[in-house]
């Protein structure tokens, strides 16, 4: 197992390295942010000292090895916008968006998986077609769309729910969450729904076709044959077969959730680290954009090692053949 | 002798959209106390569907349409799902022929076995457990302590389908239906389950119903033959009789064309023709057309009849040996 993870964590290196590459680089060709910066009346001394204050008076490749040697000991730059390591800014943006993206995984978890096990049972039910064709929608529907139409019907017309922000928060473990209020809580719903909308379909669809599947194994047939219960035979029997593959795309999803955010929290105003990136693009800040998106691969890089390790906890066929190797 | 087991016409059909499939049609016999019984067939004969539906245990879209099933005196035939789960695991059980694809992945042997105690009886984990244990040892696998805690796929092919049989044999059953349990398996794992298995119906009285296409398999263990074609038995006797003397061309045929040594170097004996649609089946005898001595008479569907001490659907039965 160790050697598992130790080989993983040598792989994840080299994927950040040359993302840090692409990330860098891509950045770099859009737009000029001097221009951004410096007043309009500013004169050609003012946009040089800018230029030079900002270190881009240097080739690029320069500029991309002090990136690096920042980067090591932990300094992604500063904002051009905040003056701020970037880093900081978006480890305290991080938190709203975490505990929104966790939020939308547990609703998508809670709502979709039974839902997809009772449409995978009994899959001529028209209470089954009623949510297969749910989840086509889900699947289809564009979630700005999704977000806005949701803000016209519960906090416009209906009033229930609040629209934006996210409300009072408390804190508990030593993280400032607002799970842990009433009103924090009717603040996070809309926006948790919204971004869960897809992963719904998704576990809808996952669950239905591995229970179609499991159901016409042997082993339920045997089961079956051994006189066992139909509950034990579909909650235990299927359900640990099917989880390998829930388990595995629900948390890969994770970090697309997180990625996926940047369009709920603009709707939402919700003060996460998608709305930093979208100022920050709007405003040309390429050292925000370059460390989020250094963030986020190292966010893939994590799930998907943890991924891994639930799979091998999941089956246990995984577990021996790490042994042998 | 008592009889555990009274099929009487039992007819399953499954009514597709291509049509309907008789996979059982007909089906007569009678399984007593103790006794092995060979259901003898090619694939696709109605064998292992006139297992599953005495266990009940037939899928959408088939179902029994007619006919008894009689265990221990009363009507199973279509009894409600409540009375049939009772007796599935319990009073008869079943071994499958791959215990790769019917043992769960993912759930430890102890798991399988204690679930197979706990449906039907209230008795303590430790209880369950010691019996799991004992019934592990009884088909001959070694240190069952440490097999309770394996996941099948750490077990051989042949240690799985022991761990199938011990726990077909965990409730004491009356009956077990094993389907086709050594196909799976090569050749001297084969003979050793035959032996566990021929050893604990002596020991415990158990009746058996051995599903094969194996003759050469079922000729060693069985008591009684019943050979099945296009989903009706069509020779149903005792294994010497029916071995050494075929009376339906279908059994001379299918003993032909075991290979044995005597016949080394010679071109092995085939049936000709091939397996029947079920969606079309002949009006008469189905086997007629790939029948050498089919007449006119074979246009209408054989009566069993009773000859030589077993039933037989044939107008012309046979009484040369079969070597020939």
């Amino acid at each position: 197992m160790s050697v598992f993870v130790i080989r993983r964590l040598m792989q994840a290196l080299l994927v950040v390295f040359l993302m840090s590459v692409i990330v860098f680089f891509g950045v770099n060709i859009v737009g000029d942010p001097v221009y951004m910066l410096v007043s309009p009346d500013a004169d050609q001394a003012d946009i040089e000292a800018a230029i030079r204050r900002l270190g881009l008076d240097r080739p690029i490749w320069d500029q991309y090895l002090l990136f690096l040697k920042g980067a090591a000991q932990g300094n992604l730059g500063d904002s051009f916008i905040f003056g701020e390591p970037a880093l900081k800014l978006i480890l305290h943006h991080m938190p709203a968006t975490l505990e929104l993206a966790f939020s939308a995984l547990m609703l998508a978890i809670v709502i979709g998986i039974p839902l997809g096990l009772f449409s995978g049972l009994y899959p001529d039910n028209p209470i089954s077609k009623g949510i297969m064709a749910g989840s086509i929608l889900g699947f289809s529907l564009p979630t700005f769309w999704v977000g806005l139409m949701l803000i016209l019907l519960f906090a416009v017309e209906l009033g229930w729910l609040p629209s934006t922000g996210r409300g009072d928060t408390a804190t508990i473990f030593g993280i400032e969450t607002s799970l842990a209020t009433w009103d924090g809580l009717r603040h996070i719903f809309l926006p948790a729904l919204n971004l869960a909308l897809l992963k719904i379909s998704l576990a809808i669809r996952l669950t239905r076709a591995g229970v179609r599947e499991a159901m016409s194994q042997d082993y339920v047939k045997y089961a079956r044959a051994k006189g066992i219960s139909t509950k034990r035979i579909i909650f235990v029997h299927v359900m640990k077969n099917i989880m390998i593959p829930v388990v595995t795309v629900m948390g890969l999803e994770f970090g697309s959730l997180i990625g996926f955010s940047v369009v709920t929290e603009t709707i939402f105003a919700w003060p996460g680290m998608g709305k930093l990136l979208i100022d920050a693009i709007l405003q040309l800040d390429r050292p925000v954009v370059v460390a989020y998106l250094m963030i986020m691969v190292l966010f893939f890089v994590v799930i998907n090692l943890v991924v891994d390790i639930l799979y091998s906890i999941l089956d246990p066929r995984v577990r021996l053949q790490d042994q042998g190797a | 002798m008592t009889a555990v087991l009274e099929v009487a016409g039992l007819k399953t059909h499954f009514f597709t959209h291509a049509g309907v499939v008789k996979a059982v049609d007909g089906v007569d016999f009678t399984v007593n106390k103790g006794e092995v019984m060979g259901l003898v067939g090619e694939s696709g004969s109605g064998k292992s569907i006139t297992g599953f539906s005495i266990l009940g245990l037939i899928d959408q879209p088939g179902r029994i349409v007619e006919g008894s099933i009689r265990f221990n005196g009363d009507e199973i035939a279509n009894a409600p799902e409540e009375t049939l789960k009772s007796i599935r695991g319990n009073r008869i059980s079943m071994i499958f022929q791959d215990p790769m694809m019917t043992l769960n992945p993912v759930l430890r042997i102890d798991s399988q076995m204690m679930e197979a105690i706990f449906a039907h009886e209230k008795v303590s984990k430790k209880v369950a457990w010691e019996r799991s244990r004992h019934a592990l040892g009884l088909v001959g696998i070694p240190s069952p302590e440490e097999r309770l805690k394996a996941y099948p796929h750490q077990l051989s092919g042949g240690m799985r389908q022991r761990v199938s049989i011990a726990i077909a044999f965990l409730n004491k059953p009356d009956l077990i239906i094993a389907d086709e349990p050594t196909t799976a398996l090569d050749v001297t794992i084969q003979a050793q389950i035959i032996h566990e298995a021929q050893k604990l119906t002596r020991q415990t009285g158990t009746a058996m119903i051995w599903i094969t296409h194996d003759l050469a398999v079922v000729a060693g263990l069985a008591d009684r033959i019943s050979v099945m074609y296009a989903g009706r038995i069509v020779e149903q006797g005792l294994t010497d009789d029916v071995i050494d003397r075929p009376l339906h061309p279908y059994t001379v045929g299918l003993l032909g064309s075991v290979p044995t040594a005597n016949k080394r170097g010679e071109r092995l004996f085939q049936i000709e023709g091939m397996t029947p649609n079920m969606l079309a089946l002949p009006e008469g005898c189905a086997f007629a057309p790939r029948c050498r001595s089919a007449s006119a008479a074979c246009k209408a569907p054989p009566p069993i009849t009773h000859i030589a001490n077993r039933d037989i659907r044939c107008f012309n039965p046979q009484a040369q040996a079969a070597a020939e």
